[in-house]
């Protein structure tokens, strides 16, 4: 490549490395965002574009092919896909970047000549250590990531699974593969790279597999990081101003993510990775100490009382997506405000499976993303509010957390609902507690009537009681 | 460039990411893990100056697969992302 074009060439990276910058501000408002993907659109087509007409190709066609296959499965899969599944095609994704991050990285440590990374006859040093660096993120990002798709299926079991000295293992595997990749630098034989790749893979399924399910918003939003730094790692072997912007951008995302969560938790990102929550009953507030007095509801009771509030706060949780009664939920929502009542959603960072999870599912049922409320913004809203209504949620409207210095969670930040008037708590059974393995005092309140039913049958009965 | 031109590049661009991201409104996360997924596909530059080489067969065919998957990446995730944005509404005004 000459300067002249060479330097045309660097600038329309720029470009499209400043095309994905404004594809996330885009996201700062609803009304923003799809003009924001479109950003994101022309980025990608621009880093596509400049690719391939700056570089002699040997092989049109199997490109297009290659690029008809993937566009196509991406395409259909991206149609057809139901929004309570969102969570795995997530992970399904991580897991892709992941793989395409290590076939890049052997790609050019085979034909190191292609990527311009040679000084005279050997790869250059620091390629070395950005290629294993990136090879051994991909690999993580992808064996963890389809760890976590199988969790977020339930493909596989969501509880954790430990392995004895798991802890020694993992770390031991991370110091082999970090010396690995300093002997890379000394020596590029097959053997290194090969045991990177291979010890990486394998470190991504020790990480992922002990922890458990509802942990799954912190595993999601790490990967995420991770296919970044992948790209970035990569993008420093090839020179490439996109790909870091892009790597850095993503990285730092991830990461904000999973910081986010985990305050949401209030656990340290390092308790989360470790893993084993909810694994076995803890000691301190564990499952119900003796048998307590509650009350049972019926549709007929929640229809009434609603009907007659003035304010109506709705707090969803996972259960809600599992039943997906997000739809009919809806319909009770534009029953009650039909009849004057003032109904508002509150979401829990942490509720679902992955972040933004609950307002995906709610605005899929067209509720109106100004009627839905995140944590600080509403909490103080509940000691003037008539209903607390909770479908599917348990943890999140835990008082021990505020109250009890045994519990495991306590410190979250939780929903206030204890001060509402009257509590709606919908539920399948009084035998499950949530993922934390504690009991809930809500159950047994005054103010406190359980709806023990599947959610999206019991949301049903209660619209038709609203209808008389 | 030389290194430290690169590096200074991905250390902006860290700081950019930060305050994008924190800007973010909570109740675009899931959007926004889509649409970070469908960018970092970029990484299908790599795979597309792999698979345009000629030299070593194996590397070609190594980045036709990363192109592959990265494509499914890039349409899935764009796609996806402005599937949930369309369903992102406000309040109708009567």
């Amino acid at each position: 490549m000459e300067s002249a074009s060479s330097s045309w060439v660097s600038l329309a990276y720029l470009i499209a490395g400043v095309l994905f910058i404004l594809a996330l501000r885009g996201l700062s408002s609803p009304a923003t965002s799809r003009a924001g993907n479109r950003y994101g659109m022309i980025g990608m087509t621009i880093a596509v574009v400049t690719t391939l007409i700056t570089h002699a190709i040997a092989s049109l066609p199997e490109i297009v092919a290659a690029l008809a296959i993937g566009g196509g499965v991406g395409f259909v899969t991206a149609r057809r896909i139901k929004m309570t599944d969102m969570p795995q095609l997530v992970a399904a994704f991580h897991s892709l970047v992941g793989l395409a991050a290590v076939l890049v990285g052997w790609a050019a440590y085979l034909n190191p000549g292609a990527f311009g990374i040679l000084e005279g006859a050997q790869i250059a040093a620091h390629s070395r250590v950005e290629m294993g660096l990136g090879i051994a993120i991909g690999a993580i990002t992808f064996s963890g990531s389809i760890i976590a798709f199988l969790k977020l299926a339930g493909k596989m079991s969501g509880s954790p699974i430990m392995l004895p000295g798991r802890h020694v293992l993992n770390l031991g595997t991370l110091a082999l593969i970090i010396g690995l990749v300093g002997c890379f630098t000394q020596d590029e034989a097959l053997w290194v790279i090969a045991a990177i790749t291979a010890l990486s893979f394998a470190i991504g399924f020790l990480l992922i597999i002990p922890i458990g399910g509802a942990d799954m918003p912190v595993v999601v939003s790490m990967l995420n990081s991770y296919s970044g730094w992948a790209a970035a790692a990569m993008g420093f072997t090839l020179h490439n101003t996109a790909m870091i912007i892009t790597g850095a951008l993503v990285g730092s995302s991830g990461a904000i993510l999973s910081y986010i969560m985990c305050k949401a938790m209030n656990r340290s990102f390092i308790s989360v990775i470790a893993g084993g929550f909810g694994a076995a009953p803890e000691a301190g507030g564990g499952p119900a100490k003796e048998q307590r007095p509650w009350k049972r509801g019926s549709a007929e009771d929640a229809a009434y009382i609603m009907k007659e509030a003035e304010t109506v706060i709705i707090i969803p949780g996972y259960g809600m997506a599992v039943s997906q009664a997000q739809h009919v939920l809806r319909e009770m929502g534009d029953q009650l405000k039909a009849g004057g009542v003032n109904v508002k959603y509150a979401i829990h960072p942490v509720a679902g499976r992955m972040p933004g999870h609950m307002n995906v599912l709610l605005a899929e049922a067209n509720v109106p993303y100004d009627e839905v409320f995140e944590l600080e913004d509403i909490n103080g809203e509940f000691a003037q509010a008539d209903v607390a209504f909770i479908i599917g949620a348990n943890d999140v409207v835990n008082p021990a957390a505020k109250t009890d210095k045994s519990s495991p969670i306590y410190g979250m930040p939780v929903f206030d609902v204890d001060k509402a008037k009257t509590i709606f708590f919908v539920k399948r059974s009084m035998g499950g507690v949530g993922y934390a393995g504690v009991d809930n005092d809500v159950f047994y309140m005054d103010q406190t009537m359980m709806l023990l039913a599947d959610a999206k049958k019991m949301v049903e009965d209660i619209v038709k009681a609203l209808a008389h | 460039m030389d290194f430290v031109s690169i590096l200074s590049i991905f250390v902006m661009a860290c700081f950019v990411g930060y305050y994008v991201v924190w800007s973010v409104t909570p109740a675009l996360h899931t959007p926004l893990m889509a649409v970070t997924n469908a960018i970092s596909s970029v990484i299908v530059v790599g795979a597309l100056i792999a698979g345009a080489a000629d030299g070593s067969a194996v590397s070609k065919w190594l980045g036709l697969g990363a192109i592959v998957l990265a494509s499914v990446n890039i349409f899935g995730g764009f796609a996806v992302t402005e599937r949930m944005l369309a369903m992102y509404k406000k309040k109708e005004k009567k």
